[in-house]
């Protein structure tokens, strides 16, 4: 881990033509997941365009960050719209191999 | 050099229970490992699992009220096998330890990984109440992996 790894949490959104892309960077824990689940529930709840999460920016995340993620596509899935996790980190993608997620989500190398 | 003995802690780290300072204990105990010998990916899921347990402790025993939470951890070179410890005592509100388990996993919802987490990365997690008051968890992992994956069969309540 990094000194970089501690930046506070960021996010940006960016409505492209039919997807709307939520890109988060920093550290998703305890502290920082409320943040994101705030923006989540305000950007999700309207519109039916696939939504991609890029996850490319996010060196850490706890279980709090995956439960965000996981009301996020039920969520979406009530809608319903698309939801797809994009670039996700080594860190990232072992924490939903470990809690057996990894074939919940919709997971992808890019965004499109 | 001489090593401590198994009893005294070769890190203690005594700090606010909140939730701005995980990364903290996440940056300490990474540095801790890491000078363990342990690699990149092992020294990631120590801290995994330390983060949730630390983080349990903010959300449950603390529940908004202010605390500490205490990190010991100890290298057991001369156990055998090897082993490294780590525990965390708490002053808050102690749970029925009975309700400490980790969830059914077929069940997507958020929330309750926590303790899967814990029990996934470590080889053996312990949870009891401190006479004085609160709870001390006690996790141990081998040093050196022999391969051989964890199981939730060896969480312990005291």
């Amino acid at each position: 881990m990094h000194s970089k790894d501690h930046a506070p949490l960021t996010i940006d959104i960016e409505q492209r033509e039919e997807m709307l892309v939520i890109r988060p960077s920093g550290e998703i824990d305890l502290a920082s997941s409320p943040q994101l689940r705030a923006v989540l529930q305000s950007n999700l709840a309207t519109g039916s365009d696939p939504v991609v999460i890029d996850l490319g920016g996010v060196p850490y995340m706890d279980s709090s960050g995956v439960a965000t993620l996981v009301e996020a596509l039920q969520t979406c899935r009530r809608i319903p719209r698309d939801l797809t996790l994009a670039r996700l980190t080594d860190r990232v993608a072992s924490i939903f191999k470990i809690s057996k997620l990894d074939a919940v989500f919709t997971v992808t190398e890019d965004v499109a | 050099m001489n090593r401590p003995p198994h009893h005294q802690p070769d890190f203690i780290l005594d700090i606010e229970a909140r939730a701005s300072l995980l990364c903290v204990i996440r940056q300490a105990l990474s540095a801790w490992c890491q000078r363990a010998g342990l690699d990149t990916d092992r020294t990631d899921r120590i801290c995994l699992a330390v983060d949730e347990a630390a983080a349990n402790i903010i959300r449950h025993a603390y529940a908004g009220a202010s605390g500490r939470i205490r990190l010991s951890a100890f290298e057991e070179r001369d156990s055998e096998p090897p082993m490294l410890r780590f525990v965390l005592d708490d002053d808050g509100t102690q749970v029925d330890l009975k309700t400490i388990r980790a969830r059914d996993l077929t069940d997507v919802r958020p929330g309750g990984l926590g303790v899967h987490l814990i029990c996934e990365v470590m080889d053996e997690a312990a949870w009891e109440h401190r006479p004085e008051g609160g709870t001390r968890l006690t996790m141990r992992t081998l040093l050196t992996p022999l391969g051989n994956e964890p199981t939730q069969e060896n969480v312990h309540h005291a």
